[in-house]
């Protein structure tokens, strides 16, 4: 299966410090050789490495200002999010509107496109006799981390597409209509707050477009800052109820009822998944889950600290009216293919001998320390236990290992040391000689 | 030459009242079972019977184990304690009966949805105890 990842790794800057695979939730990194390397159908791009990594080596590959060159009408879908990261320098209208300034040719909120999916999701909550809690599929990480760590929730995920793909399918539909132009000439690209949204922009589920391009917010952030004081002021065509999608608590609010829960961070959204496959949680009707510490304000290729981020949402959100006025119908444009597991982290295809390969692992991970240093370059004594069995490593990766086997061996080398040819006289008054000799 | 392959044994720890570790028993059977590559309706039913087991060895009992033994066919989880007992089975099977003591279904746990949540989940279920003696649950779960 052939994937694409945003994340990568810049060789030259990575020092192989292991910081970074013990924070991966998918396990997904090894250091091997002095360099870390993603096992690429792990990777969620959830964008943990990239926070975490203390040289700034993980980087996320998304498209750039050049590639705007490739439409005639451009079309810029900023998240939720976007306009946190300007706070204090411009107006609400003004930060939008500086989207113009840098190539576009016109804006298409993504918390417009939110509001739709909000009152879609209302009613389809209303009518839902299903297995519960339904779960958000709005952050492509926590989809991700379903797929690999939790394949029987996948059932459960909320068949809705995403405000990313809906504001794309609306606003090329809003471009058609405005300019006449075909669909191919028209160019719809995503502001994104984390690598996870570049990476779901260019998997298309089921051959429904979303937009034609994900540009990462850090890599244009500049540019808006320059363009921002003589930038025009562009109508804010969402509300409060939108733009709150850019921060844990959004999503449920602009939804509306009174057993939704939401949860952030990556690591505690893993806590909470866990329980609801173990069947806790059945009294929630829905989750909202997002990967990053306060939602997209704290998306892992945004600028601001996310905490600032949030209060600056909010504030800028006061103008708003609590809701878009009128709202488009979607039409087919909520369509989504069902999410299928990505069972990875399966030991072997065949059941059998994925369970003798368990075996095994469990008696490897018994002889290692459980210190979890990561020095192996594998997250965890289990995980290093799971790439053996793999045949990815072997046990003397493991320092402890090596040196307990160094000791034996040195012993070994000093107890042969000792022994002489039988040809060979004793040493003067031996008086160790009951390790030397085998003569008689 | 599937029939000689040993079983998968595991054996797990339970500490009584240990609310912070509750739920860390099914987890790791979960993840085994995961792993191994069981279809995911299955390893669903084994975490849901697994973790109403431990946390009624974790609210009910003095300390107990969970076993797993795993095969391609089959899973049996073998819950046992030390602790009172349950002294009337048929009526524990009941939705919303409970003996937790009060404290406990305050923090929220022992709503008496346990056993009757296993018993939707295995394909087997078998459960001995009387009073002083402690309770030993076996559950069995098909892979099919
Ligand atoms: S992006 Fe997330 S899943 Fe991918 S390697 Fe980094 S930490 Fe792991
Ligand atoms: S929470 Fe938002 S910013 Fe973070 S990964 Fe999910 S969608 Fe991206």
């Amino acid at each position: 299966m052939e994937y694409f990842h945003s994340v990568r790794l810049e060789q030259d800057k990575c020092k192989g410090c292991t910081n970074c695979i013990k924070h991966c939730p998918t396990e997904a990194i090894r250091v091997r050789e002095g360099k870390a390397h993603i096992i690429q159908e792990r990777c969620i791009d959830c964008g943990e490495c990239i926070r975490i990594c203390p040289n700034h080596a993980k980087i996320a590959v998304g498209d750039g200002l050049e590639t705007l060159a490739l439409y005639r009408y451009r079309i810029a879908l900023p998240a939720p999010a976007f306009v946190s990261q300007f706070a204090g320098r411009a107006g609400l209208e003004q930060i939008l509107g500086s989207l113009l300034t840098v190539g576009f040719d016109d804006v298409y909120e993504v918390a417009r496109a939110a509001e739709v999916v909000a009152r879609t999701t209302r009613r389809f909550l209303a009518g839902y006799r299903g297995k519960r809690p339904l779960i958000s599929q709005a952050c492509p990480a926590v989809v991700g981390l379903i797929q690999v760590r939790f394949p029987s929730l996948v059932e459960q995920l909320l068949p809705l597409t995403t405000p990313m793909d809906l504001a794309a399918r609306l606003a090329r539909e809003k471009g058609r209509a405005d300019t006449g132009l075909p669909d191919e000439a028209i160019g719809t690209f995503f502001i994104s707050p984390c690598p996870a949204k570049i990476t779901a922009g260019r998997q298309q589920h089921g051959g429904v477009p979303g937009p034609d391009g994900v540009i990462p917010l850090a890599a244009i952030y500049g540019d808006i800052l320059k363009g921002l004081a003589a930038a025009p002021a562009y109508a804010c065509r969402a509300g409060v109820a939108g733009y709150g999608w850019g921060q844990s608590g959004g999503e449920n609010a602009s939804i509306g009822g009174q057993r939704l829960l939401e949860v952030d961070g990556i690591h505690h959204v893993i806590e909470v998944l866990t329980r609801i496959e173990a069947g806790d949680f059945q009294d929630i009707d829905y989750i909202e889950a997002q990967a990053c510490p306060g939602g997209c304000v704290g998306g892992a290729l945004m600028v601001r600290n996310p905490y600032l981020a949030r209060l600056e949402l909010r504030q800028l959100a006061r103008c708003l009216p609590a809701n878009a006025g009128e709202l488009p119908e979607p039409g087919n444009n909520l369509a989504t293919t069902p999410v299928q597991p990505r069972p990875v982290l399966q030991l072997d295809a065949d059941l059998a001998a994925a369970l003798e390969k368990m075996h095994r692992l469990e008696t490897t991970q018994a002889l290692l320390p459980g210190l979890d240093c990561g020095s192996c370059g594998s997250p965890s004594c289990r995980t290093l236990a799971e790439d053996i069995v793999r045949g990815e490593a072997q046990d003397t990766d493991c320092v402890f290992v090596l040196r307990e086997r160094v000791r034996v061996l040195a012993e070994e080398v000093v107890e042969l040391a000792r022994k002489l040819p039988p040809s060979m006289a004793k040493p003067e008054g031996g008086s160790n000689s009951e390790n030397q000799g085998n003569s008689n | 030459m599937k029939e000689s392959l040993p079983a998968l044994e595991l054996a797990i720890p339970v500490r009584a009242r240990d609310f912070l570790a509750g739920g860390d028993g099914a987890a790791r059977i979960r993840q085994v079972l995961q792993q191994v590559g069981f279809p995911p309706g299955v390893i669903r039913r084994v975490a849901i019977a697994a973790y109403e087991a431990e946390m009624n060895i974790v609210i009910h009992s003095l300390g107990g184990e969970l076993k797993g033994r795993i095969t391609p066919e089959v899973i049996t989880i073998i819950a046992r304690d030390a602790g009172p007992g349950i002294p009337d089975i048929d009526l524990a099977m009941r939705e919303g009966y409970s003996t937790a003591p009060r404290e406990i279904q305050e923090m929220g746990f022992g709503a008496g949805m346990g056993l009757p949540n296993i018993r939707r989940c295995t394909d087997e279920l078998e459960i001995h105890s009387a009073p002083g003696a402690g309770t030993t649950i076996k559950m069995v779960i098909y892979n099919r």
